[in-house]
């Protein structure tokens, strides 16, 4: 780890000013960037501890929205009651994600910030146009079973790691950001970005800018979801496909339908067009089959990773059923329904 | 010392109350609090395995939580209460799960074992594990690999107070 300065923001806004300095971080729960530190892959020159600022409240809004503190820890959200009630696919996904400690320690914002775990961006002693825009993509034609098979560029074929921004993407969530020019909002499938030739830009936070909340639509499918990951290990370990679907059903009709990845794509992948093919059939495995071609046209695949789309397809059509049939997979039990 | 707001100096110091003893300790701010407690406080209980969060052996619990001391500042815990491996025990007498490991066997080498079992304390704490399907997930972030995982996951449960 290189040496660095350290500074505490008191309030949202001394961390904006104190990132006006361009070798600064922010750091919260710190899982992710100081392993990335140990590595040499991220050498900040003064980290910005922004773990004491009051943003750990979870509250309800007006309209029936639930807005969430930047800082509250992944594991207090995926407890949290007014989350276990409301918005289960949500716990459901953070519980599948690391491990109970990795969770006391990561913050929902900090979540958001998580890098790949592509081996290659973690190897400095390879090209990779992630960590070293321009020196080229070690994973195009090296060990790529991991990586991205939606959205892909030439210039990378990462994955995101995250799981919470999954169930995050199909909720419709948005994020609340702070910066020098005050205060926005932006859709989850906003916020991560695809590669395209800037794959060192993982979001679309600008200079100076803090996550401050993310805030849940009211409706939260809380009757027919499910979170299944797929992975190589039965827990902490990240995915190699997670499916988070969602369905409003009125008796075997679909009225209402969310579907998004993880494990496939730069970003959290939710497609409104599977979703669309979904709305007005019947719950049936026929058309869960034909919603997952329509979330899969236009997959590319490299050497090692090509399994990933018939292992999309077979879990879309499970995790759809598994949301019909309100059976939603068990993080613990790992038994397949 | 919560006046170090925007110093920016070599050395912080940081106060830590590791099992139940305060210590003032000047760091720099690239030390981890396993660092810390290893390097510093002369407390090698716990124990550095993988450096990256990814094995669990380092984990002790900070203001009763458990976390990877591996990946914590120890800066930014000044002010917090440490609970390590030496600290479980009370007045001589070993923690339940201490005893539970003792009884079931639950370790070879025993590297991971402390680890394990301010794992497994913070564990009891959160109490959202209710069978050993859920205790062998909320325990997935430690490592034996030795594979004494049945005789932990039995241990584990004799502490619940589960037959």
């Amino acid at each position: 780890m290189n040496n660095f300065q350290y500074a505490r923001a008191t309030d949202v806004a001394d961390a904006i000013r104190l990132l006006a300095d361009p070798g600064a971080k922010l750091i919260a729960g710190g899982t992710n960037l100081i392993d990335l530190m140990k590595e040499n892959v991220e050498r900040p020159t003064r980290l910005i501890d922004i773990s004491r600022l009051p943003l750990r409240k979870v509250e309800e809004t007006a309209d029936g929205s639930l807005r969430i503190g930047a800082l509250v820890p992944n594991s207090d959200l995926a407890y949290h009651p007014l989350i276990e009630q409301r918005y289960p696919l949500l716990a459901s996904a953070i519980l599948a994600g690391a491990s109970a400690q990795l969770r006391n320690m990561a913050s929902v914002g900090g979540n958001l910030m998580q890098r790949t775990r592509c081996a290659y961006f973690y190897d400095t002693a390879t090209p990779c146009n992630k960590r070293h825009p321009g020196s080229g993509c070690s994973a195009m034609d090296g060990l790529n079973r991991n990586h991205a098979i939606l959205g892909t560029s030439a210039s990378c074929i990462a994955t995101n790691p995250s799981d919470m921004s999954v169930a995050l993407a199909a909720l419709g969530a948005l994020v609340h950001i702070a910066g020098p020019s005050g205060e926005r909002a932006v859709a989850v499938t906003d916020f991560h970005r695809l590669p395209g030739d800037k794959p060192h830009v993982d979001t679309s936070l600008g200079t100076g800018e803090i996550i401050t909340a993310i805030e849940l639509p009211p409706r939260g499918f809380a009757q027919n979801y499910s979170y299944l990951k797929i992975r190589d290990r039965m827990s902490y370990a990240f995915a190699l496909v997670s499916v988070a679907a969602a369905l409003e059903l009125e008796g075997n009709a679909i009225s209402g339908a969310r579907l998004a990845l993880g494990g496939v794509a730069h970003k959290p992948w939710r497609s409104l067009e599977a979703e669309a093919a979904l709305r007005g059939q019947a719950a049936t495995p026929d058309h869960f089959s034909h919603a997952a071609d329509v979330l899969l046209q236009g997959a590319t695949t490299r050497s090692h990773n090509g399994f990933k789309v018939e292992l999309a397809r077979r879990a879309i059509v499970r995790t759809l059923t598994q949301a019909t049939n309100a059976t939603p997979q068990s993080q613990a039990h790992k038994k397949i329904a | 010392m919560g006046d170090v707001t925007h110093q920016i100096s070599e050395r912080i110091p940081i106060r830590l109350v590791v099992n139940g003893v305060s210590h003032t300790l000047d760091l720099v701010p690239w030390t981890t609090l396993l660092d810390a407690l290893r390097d510093h406080l002369a407390l090698s209980g716990t124990k550095k395995g993988c450096d990256h969060g990814q094995c669990g052996a380092c984990t002790v619990l900070v203001d009763g939580r458990r976390v990877n001391s591996c990946l914590t500042l120890a800066v930014m815990k000044d002010g917090a209460e440490i609970t390590t491996i030496e600290g479980l025990a009370t007045d001589g007498a070993l923690h339940p799960l201490q005893q539970a490991f003792i009884d079931h066997d639950a370790f070879q080498c025993g590297y991971c074992t402390p680890g394990q079992i301010c794992s497994a304390a913070g564990l009891l704490v959160e109490g959202r594990a209710r069978d050993a399907d859920e205790i062998r997930e909320l325990m997935s972030g430690n490592l034996c690999r030795c594979g004494a995982y049945p005789n932990i996951v039995a241990a584990i449960q004799q502490a619940m107070g589960q037959p």
